[in-house]
């Protein structure tokens, strides 16, 4: 690590203008992938500054929504009642997302504004069709994933909260990384309010996507033997020693037909 | 009262596993030093390039920075050393470039240490380290063997030309040549085994102190044998007389061979020391590990069986290039080499064997012995052989298996590869293992698995290894620059609680527990009085250390025979006192006593007259009741057994899933069921890491793709499933316990089971073979060609 300044705010308006104007200044939410990179000295921050003290934790759900605070961590959310009733694929999300440490630090709202290509969260953001709420504005789940490692979020932009209209059905299912245990291939599949959704992490070489062919399929019918015909090029996918384009192509289809069935 | 049975049999629990799991362990890197500083390595980021300049000027003037050393600064001391020299086929000695400790003008693998930064703190020292200046100019560069050996690859050291180490064999190979011309069949496989990083839990430390009013050096390391890191770095790279360098390898936290190797960190820190007059320490991060702890394995090999129209093995014929990295590390030569082509007879009567070996250095970490070293090779190579002429000829790998072992009333079995086996019982190991897994049970499980959509398999692999590597003239004839017995001190102390002061090292084995049985057993002492002391050159004999599952029948053997002294002095003492010949001595459960009558003394009288002699055989015997043994075994010992493993493969995604394990192994007298059952399944853990998911990846220049766990995938406890350990011994015949060993076993039968289960569960796809890791995207291939080939 190198020396870097730390601050540690009591209102979002503070970390926001701590943040401002200082491009070497990064947020700090659970640190569990910000502290790693640290460590390897991959990166130097001018300063940190920590989000844990504006209150951003906490579960609201309404009749048509879950709202959850960008600081909540996995594990709350894993563990939450409303989550598990209102949208039970994304309590499982969390609960499969590392081990049991990772899960007790990490923040939706870190996993977001990272955007790995091979996380969780961007799935069910984009196969629920969620709205991501920060210090200046709100974004839509289609207008926020911009590509590897690069959302919508401007310099210094702080993630509030995400809100996810309730599906009528959804399920996740993750592939792992046998090593990382990542995302390999990953999808989410939600059907509801915002129509027929699928999203694909951890497969594409611009992270998270939309898989509109299986899309349509299903649109016509609801049902894993939609799946059969519907096939993804291996062009833009991921290719690396776990597994060729082809292989993560082949991938989306057997992992987005388990979704189906796993969905209802 | 009765106290509890804590002696040879009985499974206590391991002593040490309380400081160990309360925190309370005493690692190298839990020691500090007053006034200590840190060193930190730069690295060469390069698999091979010529080093045109090194500026450390602006690192020596960084905050903190106590000196920055690099080659020139080191040029008074030596090279590391390697242990062991193999002759070529034509006699000539293998290629023996030097290993510097820091890069000398050229840097030859990613990892390459190329200076040393030493700081105030850790902080600083790596803040330095980046701040030297380090001018490469890239050489083309090789990774595997079969680059390395083409011609016109990159030349890695001058004197070895072609990059070969050596060209070596063993057998008759005119002999082999006639069998193949007069057989059937013949079968023949070409065959990788994988790279493996061992990847212990703690990471590699070196502490090196000095005092500068004694002289005196201490190195603390994490190390499997600490009289063998002193007298390697002692008389070899620094030059220091034995009296005045201490090693100290306090507890470690597993090894599996990668902790027996010196490494160039250990040279620096004590050369660094010393010329600073200040402790210096290195703790590896895991970075390092990856890229400096010597790797294991890495073989590519062709076998050929030639069998007679009945399926009798008439000859093996191997040819094996071994991967040795960029430099010998100090027992690399012997792996590919005595500890496994020597192996090539396995459980099999094969009446005559030839191999060729071609060592070849490469752009990568040096490779040494990993968890059964040379064994696993062997092991894979013929197993999969067996499996393969079962596929080719439709063989049923049991009744082929049975036919051609080495029958059970053919022991002492002289091999043709020079090793001769005591005992063994290949038949009882197999037959208990089926029984064991219900293989006869399979083609249910197969047909309800099928019924799921699922591929279920079964392989079985049976093994013989070799352990104890041993006598000391055997060995040095073929090559070893090092004794291999071993040494122990039994101090019965005054009060009758003993110290056992050990040569061999326990880095997890649980030696504290179990040598301290032998203890309770042979002299009745009580289990909570023995204490065992290992890792320290200033307070134990000269001794080996513990590698090749050694510790017990060859560090144990030792221990039994300083015993056989004890006994026989206190006899002496109890015949004076009890004024009785000594003949009429007979000693039992801790008391000697007038055979016949009811006249005894405990061994803790006997230990207070010895201490005390007032009432004493002065004339005839020194006081004291402390006694040492060195033992060079007569030979190896040889384990053996059969492992079962059963697989479910997903064809839908290729993803394998290991249903069930059974391991049925030989491993001699069996001390403490519980330690055998742990290290049986750990080392089947790691066997199964490398057929499923360990992989250490180089791209085709020499960069390591698979450098951290996000990409290099060790096995978890999910990757698992039950382990089923059952043993079925037959006795050493050469050694005074009956052991063999058993910390190598599970890494040497599993892999195969789980390759042959593999292949059995593709069946229908008619695959033959399959490298190791047995990864999803492999077995996808597999299935989805079949599948296309079919419609
Ligand atoms: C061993 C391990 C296994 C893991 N496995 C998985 C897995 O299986 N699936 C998965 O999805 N993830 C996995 N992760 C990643 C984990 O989910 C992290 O928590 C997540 O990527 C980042 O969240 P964080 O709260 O730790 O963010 P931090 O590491 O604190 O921050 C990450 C980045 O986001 C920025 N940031 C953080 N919060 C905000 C905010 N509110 N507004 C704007 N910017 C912000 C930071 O500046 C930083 O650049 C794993 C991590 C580890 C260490």
């Amino acid at each position: 690590m190198y020396d870097f300044g730390y601050t540690k705010p009591s209102s979002l308006a503070d970390a926001v203008a701590a943040l401002a104007g200082d491009d070497e200044a990064k947020a700090l939410a659970g640190g569990q992938t910000l502290i790693p990179v640290l460590k390897q000295r991959l990166n130097k921050p001018s300063k940190v500054v920590d989000l844990s003290k504006l209150g951003l934790s906490g579960i609201t759900v309404t009749g048509d929504s879950v709202t959850i605070g960008a600081m909540t961590n996995h594990a709350t959310v894993a563990a939450s009642a409303d989550v598990k009733r209102a949208i039970p694929a994304l309590a499982a999300l969390a609960g499969g997302i590392g081990d049991i440490q990772v899960r007790n630090r990490g923040t939706i709202g870190g996993s977001l504004a990272n955007n790995d290509p091979s996380a969780c969260y961007p799935s069910a953001v984009l196969a629920l069709g969620a709205t991501i709420t920060t210090n200046k504005r709100s974004i839509a789940a289609d207008d926020y994933f911009q590509g590897m490692f690069t959302t919508a979020l401007e310099a210094g932009e702080v993630i509030t909260s995400v809100s996810f209209p309730i599906p009528a059905k959804a399920a996740y299912i993750k592939f792992k990384n046998p090593a990382s245990r990542y995302a390999m291939v990953g999808v989410f599949v939600a059907t509801g309010p915002k129509g027929v959704r699928v999203a694909v992490t951890g497969a594409g070489q611009g992270g998270v996507f939309r898989h509109t062919a299986a899309e349509a399929a299903l649109s016509k019918s609801w049902s894993p033997a939609a799946i059969d015909g519907v096939s993804i090029s291996p062009d833009n996918m991921n290719s690396d020693i776990h597994a060729s384009a082809p292989y993560r192509a082949h991938l989306v289809g057997v992992i987005t037909k388990r979704a189906v069935t796993a969905a209802g | 009262m009765n106290a509890p049975f804590e002696g040879i049999g009985a499974s206590v629990r391991r002593k040490e596993d309380l400081r160990f799991i309360s925190g309370r362990g005493n690692y190298t890197d839990d020691i500090n030093r007053p006034n200590q500083t840190y060193a930190v390595f730069r690295r060469s980021d390069r698999p091979h390039a010529k080093i045109i300049s090194i500026d450390t000027s602006a690192a020596k003037a960084a905050p903190g920075v106590v000196a920055v050393y690099t080659a020139e600064d080191l040029a008074a001391i030596g090279g590391l050393p390697c242990g062991w020299q193999i002759h070529s086929k034509d006699g000539s000695p293998m290629a023996e470039p030097k290993h510097p400790v820091l890069a000398e003008g050229k840097v030859r693998h990613v990892g390459d240490p190329i200076a040393v930064v030493i700081a105030e703190t850790k902080q600083q020292a790596r803040d330095a380290a980046e701040l030297i200046n380090i001018d490469l100019q890239d050489l083309p560069s090789t990774a595997t063997v079969t680059d390395a050996l083409k011609p016109g690859a990159a030349q890695i050291h001058d004197n070895a030309p072609g990059n070969v180490c050596y060209d070596w064999h063993i057998g008759d190979k005119d002999a082999v040549d006639a069998a193949f011309a007069k057989a059937a069949k013949v079968v023949k496989l070409d065959l990788e085994n994988n790279r493996l990083v061992p990847n212990a839990m703690e990471p590699r430390v070196a502490l090196g102190d000095y005092d500068r009013h004694t002289g005196d050096y201490t190195l603390f390391t994490t190390s499997q044998n600490p009289h063998v890191i002193r007298l390697l770095m002692g008389a070899f790279v620094l030059q220091l007389p034995e009296h005045k360098l201490r090693v100290v390898a306090p507890d470690v936290g597993g090894g599996f061979g990668s902790k027996i190797y010196h490494y160039a960190e250990e040279a620096t820190v004590t050369w660094a020391a010393g010329r600073l007059g200040r402790p210096v320490k290195w703790t590896a991060d895991r970075t390092e590990s990856f890229m400096s702890d010597a790797h294991g394995r890495d073989h590519v090999s062709t076998a050929e069986m030639a069998l007679d129209a009945q399926g009798n093995f008439l000859a093996l014929r191997v040819n094996t290039l071994a991967n040795m990295g960029a430099y010998l590390s100090t027992f690399a030569p012997a792996v590919p080499t005595y500890l496994y082509a020597t192996l090539l007879a396995g459980t099999y009567k094969t009446p005559v064997i030839y191999a060729e070996v071609k060592a070849v250095f490469t752009n990568t970490v040096p490779v040494d012995a990993y968890r059964g070293a040379g064994r696993p090779e062997a092991t894979f190579l013929l197993e999969r052989l067996v499996d393969t002429i079962c596929h080719d000829t439709g063989a049923d790998p049991i009744a082929i298996r049975l036919q051609n072992f080495i029958p059970k009333d053919a022991f002492p079995y002289q091999t043709p590869v020079a090793l001769q086996y005591d005992s063994g019982d290949y038949f009882t190991t197999m037959e208990v293992a089926l029984k064991n897994a219900d293989y006869a049970g399979f083609p249910a499980r197969k047909a309800a698995a099928a019924a799921k959509g699922k591929l279920r398999g079964i392989g079985i692999s049976t093994y013989l290894e070799a352990c104890g590597i041993a006598p000391s003239a055997v060995v040095g004839s073929l090559g070893a620059r090092a004794g291999l017995y071993e040494v122990a001190n039994i101090r019965v102390h005054p009060t009758g609680s003993v110290s056992v002061f050990t040569g061999t090292h326990s880095h997890g084995q649980g030696h504290e527990t179990t040598l301290a049985q032998l203890v309770t057993s042979q002299l009745g002492v009580p289990f909570s009085q023995v204490e065992i002391v290992h890792g320290d050159t200033n307070r134990i004999p000269f001794g080996m250390g513990t590698y090749g599952s050694r510790s017990l029948a060859v560090g144990g053997t030792a221990m039994v025979k300083a015993m056989d002294k004890i006994i026989a002095k206190g006899k002496k003492i109890a015949a004076h006192l009890l004024e009785a010949s000594v003949d009429d001595i007979e000693f039992a459960d801790g008391t000697f006593k007038v055979a016949g009558t009811d006249r005894a003394k405990t061994l803790g009288e006997i230990a207070l007259t010895a201490y005390v002699p007032h009432n004493y055989p002065i004339t005839e015997i020194e006081p004291g009741l402390d006694e040492t043994a060195f033992y060079d075994p007569a030979n190896f010992t040889f384990p053996g057994g059969c492992h079962v493993c059963e697989v479910e493969i997903d064809p839908e995604t290729g993803v394998t899933s290991i249903v069930n394990f059974t391991a049925v192994d030989d491993v001699g007298r069996v001390v403490n069921p519980m330690i055998v059952e742990g290290q049986v399944q750990g080392g089947v853990a790691q066997g199964i890491g490398q057929a499923l998911l360990e992989h250490a990846v180089y791209d085709s220049n020499g960069q390591l793709l698979s450098g951290s766990f996000m990409d290099y995938t060790m096995p978890r406890a999910d990757n698992l499933s039950n382990i089923s350990v059952a043993t079925e011994n037959t006795m050493c015949t050469h050694n005074p316990l009956g052991v063999k060993g058993c910390g190598e076993v599970g890494a040497i039968g599993s892999p195969p089971a789980v390759i042959n289960a593999v292949v059995n569960a593709l069946k229908q796809y008619g695959v033959r073979h399959m490298n190791m890791p047995a990864s999803p995207e492999k077995i996808w291939g597999i299935i989805n060609a079949g599948r296309k080939a079919a419609e």
